[in-house]
């Protein structure tokens, strides 16, 4: 009877939050007249296919190509970065006594409470004073910002795990600061950073805020915001297939990013570093 | 090889307290020497001072002739073995043992070299492919002895190495380390706080309480010859008894009737009024199984508990502790890290003892063994100072003016 019970939740939770993801599958797949003709089935029927053509449109389209570019070189480059300032952060964080720590914590926080919103209009003035409007570190620098705090708090908690003794270790046994961190520290702390890697990963990929307000032209513009631009002849007939097809091409590299990230995160590597 | 001498090393943390206080230790070349104490006692700090881990506050830390106070932990070329023995869970047994080699950048067919003989010492050769996570407790307390001897390391210093493992364990590991310090005979400072791994492995031992030396000496020093109230209850199992007593001439007058003492150990005691004696419970014995050609005094007591081990008896006689001496003895119970219930005499009898629970017994004495302590101070008034090793607070005294206690507790019961 538990075992029923459990298979039908769980069947009810992935149709509900599959059925969109499907939708929009299905959607990509159905030729332009089809959607407007109001044709509901979810597998296209008769004519109403247009196999792989979407596909192909979206792909040809060079606006489209470029907004590719733009998110992926953007939300890797903003990823890195993240990562890198954020595992040196919480590496202090968790290690180091100094003066304003609470301070630094406190501020990060704030950081990530504050809505997104209310920072487009400051930064859309300053971005266009500093000459960083509609460039990639107009959007990396804003990205960073915000998903900081987050990696932060995750890498420090991952550190604060990672007993204190084996940097002390590595230190006896020959090695600088700097070389403990590096062979005993970092590869220990990896699930950590490949989680907080794929969360700035996300924030970056799916942001649409600062992705619409501090771009104009397709030099910086990234896949959020340029689907919404694809309206095509018509603006009140907007190109339905073709944004689905535009939408599932711009899931495939999270899904990508995912997967590989996922198997670095592996639980329970600091075991039997200490006794059991 | 390198000696280590401590000169007054001190070590105070932020908010001021001395967890570390004037402790002076030379550590010769080649010598096996064990800290030891309660927790708390400073012994761990000052271990890790040696391989600078912590900064010292004040005083010199000297290693082969050089002062290393100001050197990082890799400048000092030393070898530790941590209580939870660190190793990297990310890198397999032969990676972990090759660690320091690669820090160091040794060619490979060096590393390999060492990596194999070190292994096959602590015979680990099965389990070199492995991830320290999927050794049992033993094998990874043997890679953290393979990471401190594949080098050349010119001391090894261990932090209660074996209190992570189970008592069998324990026994076979500690006769591994003596055996390899032996064979390497490289200078080792050995920190622990069970007795029988300070008596069993030590050349010389150094007893600390509260960050301050209490006493320096062989096992076999530290047992017949303590300085004070603190050693002679923290070395030996079970502990020394401690009763209280009166000199008069050449008999002391005990809770459970007068003994006759030596009349040097007398003379040392005489004129300072109550006392505190000190006899370890082998020292006493069932009247009845003693040869009557032995030297000692006899007692008549009551005994309240007995435990018979075989090959010997516990008895339990319980006594009552006037006042003075009750606080001390009750002090000296927290410095130990026990909380005595009572004041009772243990006595350790022969196994072939008919001594049941509430017979009144007659109670043989060894008296020559006895010693005699200063109620206010702790100090041990008939210590034998040529085979006693090294007593700081007594050379202290004698050096300066005898102008009192050397530990806060002292001076507050004074």
């Amino acid at each position: 009877m538990r075992k029923v019970g459990t298979l039908l939740g769980t069947l009810l939770i992935l149709v509900w939050c599959l059925l969109p993801v499907a939708w929009i599958i299905s959607l990509s797949f159905k030729s332009q007249t089809a959607i407007t003709n109001g044709s509901p089935g979810f597998f296209p029927s008769g004519g109403d296919g247009a196999g792989w053509q979407n596909y192909k449109d979206v792909l040809d389209n060079e606006q489209f190509r470029r907004a590719i570019f733009n998110s992926i070189g953007i939300s890797l480059i903003a990823t890195l970065l993240s990562v890198i300032v954020a595992t040196l952060a919480a590496y202090a964080i968790a290690r180091l006594e100094f003066r304003g720590k609470k301070f630094v914590l406190t501020m990060a926080l704030a950081i990530a409470m504050f809505p997104v919103v209310s920072l487009v209009g400051p930064l859309f003035d300053m971005w266009r004073t500093f000459g960083l409007y509609d460039t990639w570190p107009g959007l990396i620098i804003p990205y960073m910002s915000f998903t900081l705090p987050l990696a932060i708090w995750t890498l420090s908690a991952f550190f604060r795990e990672i007993p204190w003794e084996l940097e002390q270790a590595a230190q006896v046994d020959g090695a600088t600061p700097w070389q403990a961190f590096r062979k005993v520290i970092v590869p220990l702390a990896a699930p950590g950073v490949f989680t907080a890697a794929i969360l700035t990963f996300f924030f970056a990929w799916n942001d649409f805020v600062f992705g619409i307000s501090l771009t104009s032209t397709e030099s910086a513009r990234p896949i959020p915001a340029a689907l919404s631009f694809f309206v095509g002849a018509d603006p009140f007939n907007r190109p339905a297939s073709l944004l689905a097809a535009g939408a599932v091409v711009s899931t495939i590299p999270i899904i990508i990013i995912v997967l590989i990230f996922q198997r670095k995160i592996v639980a329970g590597l600091t075991s039997g570093a200490v006794k059991g | 090889m390198a000696a280590i001498e401590m000169k007054n090393i001190v070590k105070k943390y932020g908010d001021g307290f001395p967890a570390v206080n004037d402790v002076s230790i030379t550590v010769a070349d080649g010598e096996f020497v064990i800290l030891v104490g309660p927790s708390g006692c400073g012994k761990s700090t000052l271990l890790r001072m040696i391989v600078g881990l912590e900064d010292i506050t004040e005083g010199d830390m000297v290693i082969g002739g050089k002062r290393v106070n100001d050197l990082a932990p890799r400048e000092r070329n030393l070898a530790m073995v941590f209580q939870n023995y660190a190793l990297y869970p990310h890198l397999t047994v032969y990676e972990n043992i090759a660690f320091p080699l690669r820090l160091a950048g040794a060619p490979d067919a060096e590393i390999d070299e060492k990596v194999r003989r070190a292994s096959s010492t602590l015979e680990l050769d099965e389990h070199l492919d492995r991830k320290p996570g999927n050794l049992s407790g033993g094998q990874r307390q043997r890679v953290a002895m393979g990471r401190a001897i594949v080098r050349d390391a010119d001391a090894f210093l261990f932090d209660e190495p074996l209190s992570n493992l189970d008592a069998k364990l324990r026994g076979q590991m500690r006769s591994e380390i003596s055996r390899l310090q032996k064979k390497l005979g490289i200078t080792t400072v050995y920190v622990t706080h069970d007795q029988t791994e300070a008596m069993t492995l030590g050349d010389r031992v150094a007893v600390l309480k509260r960050g301050v030396l209490q006493q320096l000496a062989s096992p076999r020093e530290l047992y017949t010859n303590p300085g004070n109230l603190f050693v002679a209850g923290f070395i030996g199992s079970p502990p020394m008894n401690f009763l209280p007593a009166k000199v008069d001439g050449t008999s002391v007058e005990l809770p459970f009737g007068t003994v006759e003492i030596p009349a040097d150990k007398a003379e040392k005691a005489s004129g300072r009024g109550l006392l505190i004696a000190g006899i370890r419970p082998e020292h006493f014995e069932d009247a009845s199984v003693v040869d009557s050609g032995r030297q000692g005094s006899t007692f008549r007591a009551t005994v309240d508990v007995v435990e018979w081990l075989g090959n010997e008896a516990y008895a339990y006689i319980p006594f009552e502790a006037p006042p003075e001496v009750q606080e001390q003895l009750q002090q000296l119970e927290r410095d130990l890290d026990g909380d005595s219930l009572r004041t009772q005499l243990v006595v350790s009898l022969d196994g072939s003892s008919t001594v049941a629970e509430g017979d009144e017994a007659e109670i043989w004495v060894d008296t020559t063994k006895m010693h005699l302590f200063d109620p206010s101070t702790g100090e041990n008034l008939t210590v034998d100072l040529d085979n006693a090793g090294e007593i700081p607070a007594l050379a202290q005294r004698t050096a300066a003016a005898p102008d009192g206690p050397t530990t806060p507790s002292e001076s507050a019961t004074a």
